[in-house]
């Protein structure tokens, strides 16, 4: 039985060594765990050896090598998600299943494990039970599910509400995510027939100039790196290379966002033209959707889109009546990594490997899949250049603001009244956003996610545009009440090491030190030294090697620098020095072990 | 004949062919930076992050960042020093380094770094970790407590078919390093030997041979790690 799974997987991937993710994600998805005896077949048959299958394996947060229970729940432990109610709603599952997050049923039914933010802050708590995401969970929902899970009902059958709005509802989704586009603008308005830039004016521009007209609107990637695209295609073009590859980044992991989760339920049309006249534009004969595990519901759905495009001749030989211009899109899974965000993180994953970001040089746009030219691409980027070959590079200058064109789509979350997405212009200043979603009697936005800064009132007037507060677009709002150290500042730091992938030794390392420092201060033991060793030891990590070792400590720094007067309140007065070291807890076990109790 | 360039470290005149990678351009010129998981004749790949020099203002790695002309790169400064010891102070708090119970030490390169950089108490708190020592394999011992996750040995011993002997297990802070339970224990003699020379700590051991050089003769017993450089 379990051996059928694994060899047909190994079968339809062709025994293809890069295709090791899709095997591993297609057994873990059949058998809620990848045995030692799979583990054998795949080595074997995939030319590996054992702990190379087991390094991928044990990178991933959902693969496993232990059984997660027939239902396996991943509950959202993000920032937003404790603000929404996360408590009551986990110690409910922990009380009706029998067993604490982390463990699996003795029965092996339900499985309860935490997960770092799965991109529906607009609507949480939120779970994802066996793929399937269940949203603004309360206790009395979960205990309908656990009843539903001891029943063996299957999860699509769970469902109470009316399925979400959109396409949400399409037979191929049958989800009840909400989409709550708040805001539309020109990227996402829905006045435009997918397909017709392919079909009408692909054929009439030579690559160089679309990538010039690309160049004209100024675009740069929205993902938050915010490197020009019209550069980034260019360099990719002229790159020397047989073959070349169109990489979308839908590995949407920044705690707060989830507008391309949005784009690709309602868009995707416009996302997979955009990757055509990328494809068109470098000369690449092959895309891929590099898309997070999270959002595993949206696969098929999205995979009968391509197939439909491929029937209009929108993907595939000739496209568009262009001759040979031939060009396909697969989905590539992820399986649970922020760190497969950073673009070369995302190349190694794409290959079937642990996603550890690569060294640079050489940039992707010169050895990047497969060691070949490739450009990678946030959805919102490509779905922008398709409304930029629309109206024009020069029309899209137009907006926003002089360095920063174009619209920027925003995830809105936290302490407001109307959740969603919004497109807006850039430019838009911190105090026009809180107008915009109803928020007042507001402490703090975290701006960009937890890589990006925590700001106060003081700064409310400051513009959301690269040159000032770049985003790729989480904002998350949190009012007067909340207690922003503990809740939002350690949650994130805790984030980062989770995710760190642990090659690079300050991102490793420091960031288990900071937090520690973090808590120390926050129990009451901190002392003005603490402060000054802060921001001098959170220095070491822009040596690391990608964004996320850069930022890690961000959450951290920036409160310190925004936020100073919390962290003083915490402190220990006229003391100079305090180790914070509690002896009675350091000798504890020991105590436990020989049944004495000291006498300090 | 190769393009020579011209570039500068901290000021000294360098030359070195274009497309050399700064660390060796370095040693060329008699220069030192630090390295820790480097090894000659494997692949670089800039994690332990110690031979990060500063060049127009970025910090980059020596050993993964090709030299280009007209580049002025900022190597033995006290502020690249300081980054540099704080990564070696890092490393003894992360995992269980007791320098006088181990048998690497004289040998061990992280020992030496800390010599030369001239830790005295690291200024971190000590970690502590709870870790295992594997002493499955009937050539090596793998000792985790020293291990400091360079990828030394993950990078360089592969079997005749290119398959991985060692690989990363887990991410983040958990890290380990595996031995393959298949092919580690037909591990051949001379791969043993290489597994344990390329070690920069003594994280793998061999077995039934200990002590073979006596303290004293050992590699940086006499002259710190870098010796070999003039400047």
């Amino acid at each position: 039985m379990e051996n059928n799974t694994v060899h047909s997987a190994i079968r339809k991937y062709n025994q293809d060594k890069t295709r090791l993710m899709d095997i591993l994600i297609e057994i873990q998805d059949n058998e809620n765990h990848i045995s030692d005896d799979a583990v054998r077949i795949i080595s074997e048959k995939l030319g590996l050896s054992i702990v190379d299958v087991e390094q991928t394996i044990s990178f991933y947060h959902f693969l496993s090598k232990e059984s997660l229970g027939k239902y396996t729940i991943y509950l959202n432990n993000s920032v937003i998600s404790n603000m929404k109610g996360r408590q009551i709603v986990a110690e409910t599952f922990e009380n009706e299943a029998g067993c604490k997050f982390g463990e699996v049923t003795e029965d092996g039914i339900i499985g309860l494990f935490d997960t770092a933010c799965i991109g529906m802050s607009d609507q949480e708590p939120a779970a994802l039970i066996n793929g399937s995401v269940f949203i603004h969970l309360t206790s009395f929902r979960v205990k309908k599910i656990v009843r539903d899970m001891r029943a063996g009902k299957d999860v699509k059958k769970m469902h109470t509400s009316y399925l979400g709005d959109g396409q949400n509802k399409s037979e191929y989704l049958n989800s009840v995510v909400r989409n709550n586009i708040m805001r539309m603008g020109p990227v996402l308005s829905d006045d435009y027939n997918p397909g017709t830039i392919i079909m009408k004016n692909l054929a009439q521009l030579t690559p160089e100039q679309v990538i010039e007209e690309i160049k004209t609107s100024n675009i740069r990637g929205r993902g938050g790196a915010g490197f020009p695209t019209g550069l980034k295609w260019e360099f990719c073009r002229k790159a020397k290379g047989d073959k070349k590859y169109v990489l979308c980044n839908a590995d949407e992991g920044e705690p707060g966002t989830f507008k391309d989760r949005v784009i690709l339920t309602e868009r995707p049309k416009l996302l997979f033209e955009g990757m055509v006249i990328a494809g068109y534009s470098i000369g690449a004969t092959e895309g891929i959707l590099y898309l997070r595990y999270e959002y595993k519901y949206l696969k098929h759905y999205l995979e009968n889109i391509l197939e439909e495009a491929r029937e209009k001749n929108l993907l595939g030989k000739d496209i568009g009546g262009i001759k040979g211009f031939n060009f396909d899109i697969r989905i590539q899974l992820g399986a649970g990594a922020y760190i497969c965000g950073e673009e070369s993180a995302l190349i190694e994953s794409a290959e079937g490997k642990r996603g550890e970001p690569r060294d640079r040089p050489p940039f992707p746009v010169e050895k990047g899949y497969n060691d070949c030219p490739t450009v990678v691409n946030n959805v919102e980027t490509l779905c922008s250049v398709v409304k930029i070959m629309l109206n024009g590079g020069e029309w899209y200058s137009s907006l926003g603001t002089r360095e920063s064109t174009g619209t920027k789509i925003l995830s809105i979350s936290g302490d407001c009244r109307y959740p969603g997405i919004y497109e807006v212009e850039w430019g838009l200043s911190i105090n026009e956003m809180l107008d915009m979603v109803g928020a007042t009697d507001i402490q703090a936005v975290q701006v960009g996610g937890p890589s990006g800064s925590l700001i106060g009132p003081e700064e409310f007037d400051r513009i959301l545009c690269y040159s000032d507060l770049a985003t790729g677009g989480s904002l998350m709002i949190f009012n007067n009440k909340r207690y922003l150290l503990k809740d939002v500042v350690l949650n994130f730091t805790e984030f980062f090491i989770e995710e760190s992938c642990g090659s690079c030794v300050p991102c490793r390392s420091m960031t288990p030190l900071l937090k520690q420092k973090l808590e120390k201060i926050l129990n009451g033991n901190g002392v003005a030294n603490d402060l000054e060793d802060l921001p001098k030891w959170g220095e070491l990590m822009k040596i690391n090697r990608c964004g996320l070792g850069h930022t890690a400590a961000n959450p951290i720094l920036t409160s310190l620098k925004n936020f100073r007067h919390l962290y003083e309140e915490k402190l220990e007065r006229g003391k100079e020095y305090e180790t914070g070291f509690n002896l009675e807890q350091a000798v504890s076990e020991s105590c436990e072990a020989t049944k004495r109790v000291p006498d300090f | 004949m190769a393009d020579i360039i011209n570039f500068t470290i901290d000021g000294k005149e360098c030359v070195a062919e274009k497309g050399t990678l700064i660390l060796q351009a370095a040693q060329e010129n008699d220069i030192y930076i630090p390295t820790l998981c480097n090894y000659e004749g494997v692949k670089p790949q800039g994690s332990c992050r110690i031979c990060t020099i500063k060049t127009n203002g970025q910090f980059v790695t020596a050993c993964t960042t090709p030299v280009a002309d007209g580049m002025e790169i900022e190597n033995n400064t006290e502020e690249i020093n300081d980054l540099r010891k704080s990564i070696i102070e890092l490393l003894f708090v992360e995992g269980n380094h007791f320098c006088p119970a181990c048998e690497m030490s004289g040998d061990c390169e992280l020992q030496a770094l800390a010599y030369r950089f001239q830790m005295m108490v690291p200024r971190f708190t000590f970690q502590f970790p709870k870790r295992e020592i594997d002493a499955r394999n009937p050539k090596i011992l793998m000792d985790s407590n020293r291990c400091i996750r360079c990828k030394r040995c993950i990078r360089a011993i592969k079997d005749e078919k290119e398959r991985s002997i060692f690989a990363f297990h887990g991410r983040g802070r958990n890290i380990e390093v595996h031995i393959d339970p298949d092919l580690g224990s037909k591990l051949t003699d001379e791969l043993a030997e290489r597994s344990v020379t390329i070690c920069p700590v003594g994280a793998i051991l061999p077995r039934e041979k200990g002590f073979r050089t006596p303290i004293g003769q050992r590699k940086f017993d006499h002259e710190p790690i870098g010796s070999e450089y003039k400047y």
